[in-house]
């Protein structure tokens, strides 16, 4: 457990000299006198890391080394994957979706161009591409961007300045319910002056099949992707590293769905300045622009039996900016960001008639939105004597909209005859973190306030179809501002063997935004119940609980396990859609030399809290169980790493909670995984 | 003396641009008001040709705004002091018989151009076809000219005739929008009785309902349409026409009189797809 800056991090990874290491590579600044300061650990449920890359080649305890973006995150516990199908999944973090959680990539700002969200920004990059991810809960999340639920940032891999190190590493990937084809491949080279990161890989996957063999058919997906980064020092301390990412996913299918995708691209590019212990003060100061446009082509064509077929693109292009500075002076080390951008969304929907001498039906569906925000960010956290220590930290930011496009704009003037072009909000956020350390216990209490702007949808979506609910959702521009009031409290017990992690929070939301029923309007979208506008209710209520332990029974046989809950309601007291239930997962871990195996119970209560209004019914409860194993073997300047293991051992017919319209997960499945390094 | 060599022709240029410009106020044959429409015939007599013009060039079945120029002959200047009336004629096999319009008037502000409207309520058809006949005197002398025209069926029914729940006949027509957009439209109709085959008086106060569907797309609707009433200064009748997409829209409507009884049209419901008084548009 270490600092950096005054961010805290749980490790994943057991190692504490692989942490160590982590960190010289991902900050290129660690506080080393600080690293066995055990008052540090007050923050552990501050922030919660999610290592990626580099496990395989320190021999980590690792997740399916080749396991895609969102298994990853689902893997963690901390962060909910709401699924549409078998790609693209969406995060759901403290039981709040994407918009209001900020979602970055290495701090920088990337929007969807999928009205129906069938795009979150995690599915433009891929595992060969990342570091790691840190997931943020709440007001803590807002170091880039207004949010109310957290942050995650997927970081990218970069290699740090140093002796020369050359590496290579070629994975390849089976999985056997999906018939998942997965290759990648990296060269990763750096010396005193130069580093450079290169990776690309390939994933394929047919249809995949629910317990009982029963074929998920449009589950299938391709997508490729190559990303290399390039950095030179330019001076003792400073270096200037410019990266880029390209993404391409083509014939993707979305069971859950009505429609699917045919081409989901990014690319996604930033050139960043960064200077190392500019001064006693200033321990690291990095500037970055970046740029990023997205594709989206959604359509229907392969699906039979459409009433209407319809093509649904989509556009997202982002321009932004962030100039971020650590520093360290007595007591206090602080954190500012001054961040910007500018982002286009435009999406459009045509609709081709049965009789094919009409004409075509067509609206936008985003009206080419221009968002620009500008913000500050600044953090201090604070280290006192007799292990308190006190963290506070804000954001307050301008957010411009403006609709460019004058058909989307009358469009949406049909609803609000009186909109205008431009709107224009302020958002701020405040939260402060106390803890406190008592023998081997610390105690943390934070409060929080933070407001975010509607999303693009919300404020100016127009007939958008939500197969959730089975509603027509039209945007409302009018809406206030989102305002969230939240509490949290975390209690951890750490000794030599055990470990107990203890987290409650609570969101009191005000003018929480959700769609609403207008009994005037009547549904575009053939066999629709109606329409729903987004309206701001008088508030929401969200409360979230977990409990981790772990335990370590004789030095290689270790037991961890994680119970969560959930629950949500509206100012009625009915309660919101997609709120996880009473969940659990237990793991038996055995380690010895170079053999790793686990094995993994994983399941949930059923759903009693459900929201019918929300096209929600009660999930049943299941349990599944997954079993893997991997061996690393050593040559003189390679390593092979192997991994197999078999998911849902039992072949159980089951949905989540956050499955759209209930549609199955996979059944049994069986992966193998290899890793081949060269040092 | 080299600026001088430039000078004088331009000086000499610049004279002879403004004196063109004075000839031009004395002879209209150069005037062009004519800009942004499209001639669709011209109907002559021995002295004068009239130039028929309208935005599309054409003439069809339904609402269309007429302009029209009188050229004379001998002069080949416009007249710009005429008075004149038109009679549209549909010659049908067993009856002929005229159809709603205005009055053709000058058009405010210009010199040489006269406007008006027509409600073909029929198409031509093999047997049956329209003429239109021009009355006009030019300082006391009375004219006339006569041509056949052609009046195509229009593609979506932009006129309809029919017989109210009180014994009358009327016509319904669509005037606006010519050019419908995706937004909430000013909506004009013009609604006349025909009292006899050559007289169409407007039919004043009533109300219209309206209900805008998209057939094609499961028979939605629109928010916020305004039902349509009578404007006395135009003696038109004006509403508002949302439309929220582009593609082919079936305007439901209801003619109520001014007791608010139901002439004609029914409610759209689940069960009846479309009122049986309608006007189409398709953009």
């Amino acid at each position: 457990m270490l600092s950096r800056g005054g961010i805290f991090i749980i490790k994943i990874v057991a190692m504490k000299k692989y942490i160590v290491h982590l960190l010289l590579i991902s900050t290129g600044f660690v506080f080393a006198q600080e690293i066995e300061n055990d008052s540090l650990l007050a923050y552990q449920n501050l922030e919660e890391v999610i290592v990626v890359s580099k496990a395989r080649f320190k021999n980590e305890k690792q997740y399916k080394p080749l396991s895609s973006v969102d298994e990853y995150l689902e893997n963690s516990g901390k962060v909910s994957m709401i699924k549409r199908g078998n790609y693209a999944w969406e995060a759901s973090l403290n039981n709040m979706l994407s918009e209001r959680l900020s979602i970055t990539i290495d701090g920088m700002q990337i929007f969807g161009a999928c009205t129906d969200k069938m795009d979150p920004i995690t599915s433009y990059v891929d595992i060969s591409n990342l570091d790691k991810i840190t997931v943020s809960s709440g007001q803590h999340g807002t170091q880039n961007g207004a949010t109310i639920g957290g942050a995650i940032d997927l970081k990218i891999q970069k290699n740090s300045f140093g002796n020369e190190d050359l590496n290579i590493g070629i994975d390849t990937g089976y999985e056997s319910n999906s018939s998942t084809k997965i290759a990648s491949g990296e060269l990763n080279y750096s010396n005193k002056k130069i580093v450079l990161n290169t990776d690309a890989s390939y994933r394929k996957a047919t249809n995949y099949y629910a317990g009982n063999n029963q074929e998920v058919l449009f589950s299938q997906y391709e997508k490729y992707n190559i990303s290399s980064s390039l950095g030179f020092k330019t001076g003792n301390k400073s270096s200037i590293t410019g990266s880029i990412i390209y993404d391409q996913a083509n014939n993707v299918g979305y069971p859950a769905l009505t429609m699917d995708v045919s081409l989901a691209k990014a690319l996604i590019s930033a050139v960043a300045y960064k200077i190392d212990s500019l001064n006693p003060i200033i321990n690291t100061w990095e500037t970055k622009a970046y740029y990023n446009t997205i594709t989206h082509v959604m359509d229907d064509t392969k699906r039979p039996d459409v009433a209407i077929h319809m093509d649904m693109p989509g556009w997202s292009d982002t321009f932004g900016f962030y100039s971020k500075a650590q520093m360290q002076k007595n007591k206090h080390n602080l954190l500012f960001n001054l961040n910007g951008y500018y982002n286009k969304s435009l999406a459009e929907m045509t609709m081709y008639p049965n009789n094919q001498n009409e004409n075509l039906m067509f609206m936008l569906t985003w009206p080419d939105v221009r968002t620009f925000y500008s913000g500050f960010y600044a953090e201090d956290h604070l280290k006192l004597k007799n292990n308190w220590s006190f963290l506070l930290n804000g954001r307050i930011g301008f957010q411009n909209a403006t609709v460019a496009n004058d058909f989307g704009l009358h469009s949406l003037q049909i609803f609000y005859p009186e909109l205008k072009k431009t709107t224009t909000r302020i958002l701020s956020s405040l939260s402060s973190k106390i803890s406190k350390k008592v023998n081997n216990t610390t105690f943390t209490v934070g409060f929080g306030y933070g407001e975010r702007a509607p999303s693009v949808t919300e404020a100016y979506g127009f007939y958008l179809y939500n197969s959730f609910d089975n509603y027509d959702y039209v945007g409302n521009p009018n809406l206030k501002n989102e305002k969230s009031f939240e509490s949290n409290l975390g209690i951890q017990y750490k000794a030599k063997h055990f470990t107990l992690n203890t987290e409650a929070s609570y969101f009191y939301i005000k003018d929480y935004i959700i769609g609403k029923t207008n009994p005037d309007l009547t549904q575009m979208t053939i066999n629709a119940d109606g329409v729903r506008i987004y309206t701001g209710l008088n508030y929401a209520t969200i409360f979230n609980t977990s409990v981790k332990a772990s335990y370590k029974i004789v030095p290689r046989f270790s037991v961890s396990g994680l119970l969560s809950y959930g629950l949500g309601k509206d100012h009625q007291g009915n309660n919101l859609p997609l709120i996880k239930p009473f969940s659990y997962r237990f793991d038996l871990h055995y380690k010895k030399d170079f053999w790793d195996s686990e094995i993994s119970l994983n399941g949930s209560d059923s759903q009693n809290n459900f929201s019918s209004y929300y096209g929600e019914n009660k999930t049943g409860a299941y349990t599944i169980v997954n079993l893997s194993s991997s061996y690393s073997f050593h040559f003189n300047q390679t390593k092979l790493f192997l991994k197999a293991g078999l998911e849902n051992i039992f072949d159980k017919h089951y949905s989540t909670y956050s499955d759209w319209n209930n549609i199955p997960r996979p059944g049994r499945n069986l992966f193998i995984n290899a890793s081949y390094i060269i040092n | 003396m080299k600026i001088l060599k430039f000078i004088i022709p331009l000086v000499a240029f610049s004279f002879f641009i403004s004196c063109s410009e004075d000839d031009n106020n004395d002879d209209n044959a150069a005037i062009n008001e004519v800009e942004n429409l499209i001639k669709v015939q011209n109907i002559e007599n021995d002295t004068h040709t009239i130039e028929v013009y309208t935005q599309s060039g054409v003439l069809m079945q339904g609402y269309n705004e007429i302009t029209i120029r009188i050229k004379d002959k001998t002069t080949n200047e416009f007249v710009e002091n005429a008075t004149v009336s038109w009679t549209p004629m549909m010659h049908m096999t067993e009856m002929s018989h005229s159809c709603p319009k205005s009055e053709v008037t000058k058009v405010t502000g210009k010199q040489t151009i006269y406007s008006g409207y027509i409600i073909f309520q029929m198409p031509e058809n093999q047997d049956e076809g329209w003429d239109l006949t021009f009355n006009y005197s030019i300082g006391g002398t009375d004219y006339q000219a006569v041509a056949v025209i052609s009046v195509p069926m229009s593609p979506r029914q932009r006129v309809t005739t029919f017989m109210g729940a009180d014994g009358v006949k009327y016509i319904l027509a669509l005037i606006a929008p010519q050019q419908p957009e995706v937004a909430v439209n000013d909506m004009t109709v013009g609604l006349y009785k025909m009292e006899n085959m050559m007289s169409f008086p407007v039919v004043k106060n009533y109300t219209i309902a309206l209900d805008p569907r998209m057939p094609s797309m499961g028979n939605h609707s629109s928010p916020n349409n305004e039902d349509l009433t009578y404007d006395d200064t135009i003696m038109l009748y004006n509403g508002k026409l949302s439309l929220t997409m582009t593609g082919y829209w079936k305007l439901n409507l209801k003619l109520l009189n001014a007791n608010n009884e139901l002439l004609k049209g029914e409610d759209v419901t689940e069960t009846n797809e479309s009122s049986s008084l309608y006007l189409e548009l398709e953009f």
